[in-house]
């Protein structure tokens, strides 16, 4: 038969030779293997004291920009919300009024903005669709909670300065990720 | 320095010249009975987390870690939810059979603890027929099991029950023969003699090659008695589910993972006894100063070590192999481990008459 690969490779079962019916040798390598595992750098990560570090493309819940000055860049202009194929993304705009404008930089902006993070599937697509570069995905993650309401993220929790548990970027050792985080 | 014997001989006088010799045997009874209960419940609880560390930084794990510190605590939580949960007895069940066997299986682990000496003078009953008492007693324990898998009323348990009776008789045998080449050596029957025998080294060292074959009878058989992987066919998880106690729950269940755990230290300690001196500290023939020198280290911790270093091979041989066929394994016992011991034996028999061990 035609080969279909070039990794063919014809099986050969030869006879065991009286070393190999033995069965010692493989059995006292086999424990030898166990043994060198036993010192082994273990590769246990102590997750929440301890975090994996995540590259800056990471895709973890959203954040809210504000410009240099401080102001507010979203205009809730929608198209987060249209991009979003989970339909996770609810907004309301607004005016901005007199004396209002070192908290918005345009003269609409997001009187409420939520992001249902339950039904957010972090695709990123409301991040490509913004073009106010107001809404980006960070590398934190994992939200938990008891409550489902406790999941849909409002302006409280979006607008860049809300300051979350943050990720403990390199893998440090658990103690001091202890005295890190106390 | 420490020794338990004179905490048993002091206890023994005391109680004497306090009680009638009737009330103070009495008196005793209770106290080993005590003492037994809480070895069992300390080292259940031992090893059970041994077990659960070893098996992780074998896999390159860490274990469980966040139950007090190191995760000491893992187990007591363990046992606190078995105590807590309802123990079930199918409706199909035979009541009375399926709440014995628990039982029965502690029971014998129990007995078993009777001649083994923990340490140098502290044993429970010194019978002149130690060994002998041993492998007989420890026979028992397969009707504990046969009864358990019989009275779940379950085609799991009956198969793992089945499976675990072939496997015990089978390698009873090259045990016994095992044991019996070290009675050749020592000449008797009972453990203290046995341990006096080793007063000018270990019979592992003294007894050359058959002793070390006998050895590694010996570790391969127990470790198939107590139903260990790679011979653990009667609890076989992926393919009987749990075997021979599949049905069982909360402190019932509990019974016969203790009884497990008890067992491997039993056959451990009776390794350690036979093969590397029981409580007998590391003595080299006549080399009087280093023989005083190893004799400042207290028996019970020799004891305690060796076995633990036993225990640690088993659980070794556990995280390492995979799970043997049962005929693989009742080929391995008749084909090979029984005609090997059994020409060991004469060996042994050669080496002891003509006085080639030391």
């Amino acid at each position: 038969m035609q080969a279909l690969s070039n990794r063919k490779k014809v099986l050969e079962q030869k006879k065991m030779t009286l070393v190999e019916r033995l069965y010692l040798p493989a059995i006292f390598q086999g424990m030898g293997i166990t043994l060198r595992h036993f010192f082994r750098r273990k590769a246990t990560v102590h997750y929440p004291e301890q975090k994996r570090s995540v590259p800056a493309v990471f895709r973890g819940l959203h954040v809210l920009r504000k410009d240099e000055n401080g102001a507010e860049r979203c205009t809730a202009c929608g198209l987060c919300a249209v991009a979003c194929p989970a339909e996770a993304i609810t907004m309301e705009g607004g005016e901005r009024k007199a004396g209002e404008e070192h908290l918005y930089r345009e003269e609409k902006y997001a009187v409420k903005y939520e992001i249902n993070m339950l039904r957010c599937i972090f695709c990123g697509f409301c991040e490509d669709a913004c073009p106010k570069e107001a809404i980006f995905l960070e590398t934190t993650f994992a939200p938990a909670s008891y409550d489902r309401n406790d999941f849909i993220y409002g302006k409280d929790r979006l607008v860049e300065g809300f300051k979350r548990h943050e990720l403990v970027s390199p893998i440090t050792t658990l103690k001091e990720a202890q005295e890190a985080n106390k | 320095m420490f020794s338990l014997e004179n905490i048993t001989n002091t206890t023994h006088t005391w109680l004497n010249q306090t009680f009638s010799p009737t009330l103070a045997l009495l008196t005793e009874f209770l106290i080993v009975g005590v003492l037994v209960i809480g070895l069992f419940a300390v080292l259940g609880l031992v090893l059970v987390f041994m077990e659960r560390k070893v098996s992780a930084v074998m896999q390159i794990r860490l274990g469980p870690n966040r139950v007090g510190p190191m995760g000491i605590f893992q187990t007591l939580a363990d046992t606190l939810k078995l105590v807590m949960k309802e123990g079930l007895t199918p409706n199909g069940a035979d009541k009375f059979l399926f709440n014995l066997a628990p039982f029965v299986v502690m029971i014998t682990a129990m007995l078993i603890l009777a001649p083994i000496a923990f340490a140098k003078g502290f044993q429970m009953w010194d019978i002149n027929i130690g060994v002998l008492y041993v492998s007989a007693i420890s026979s028992i324990s397969v009707i504990g099991i046969l009864m358990a898998g019989w009275a779940s009323n379950n085609k799991y348990s009956l198969l793992g029950a089945m499976r675990s009776g072939a496997q015990i008789v089978s390698y009873e045998l090259s045990a016994g023969l095992a044991v019996l080449s070290i009675v050749i050596l020592s000449g008797s029957l009972s453990i203290s003699d046995i341990i006096a025998s080793q007063q000018n080294g270990w019979w592992i060292f003294k007894g050359h090659i058959p002793a070390i074959i006998a050895f590694v009878i010996f570790i391969i058989a127990v470790t198939a008695e107590t139903n260990r992987a790679p011979f653990d066919l009667a609890e076989a998880e992926s393919e009987l589910t749990a075997g021979f106690h599949t049905e069982y729950s909360g402190m019932k269940f509990a019974l016969f993972f203790l009884a497990e755990y008890v067992n491997i230290f039993i056959v451990c300690a009776i390794g350690a006894t036979l093969f590397f001196g029981g409580w007998m500290p590391f003595h080299i023939g006549s080399w009087t100063a280093f023989n005083n020198i190893m004799d400042y280290i207290p028996s019970s911790i020799w004891f305690f070590g060796k076995t633990f270093f036993l225990i640690f091979l088993i659980m070794w041989f556990r995280w390492t192999f995979p799970r043997l066929r049962i005929d693989q394994l009742l080929n391995l016992e008749w084909k090979y481990l029984l005609p090997i011991s059994m020409f060991n034996l004469l060996l042994m028999t050669f080496v002891a008459i003509m006085g080639w061990y030391f």
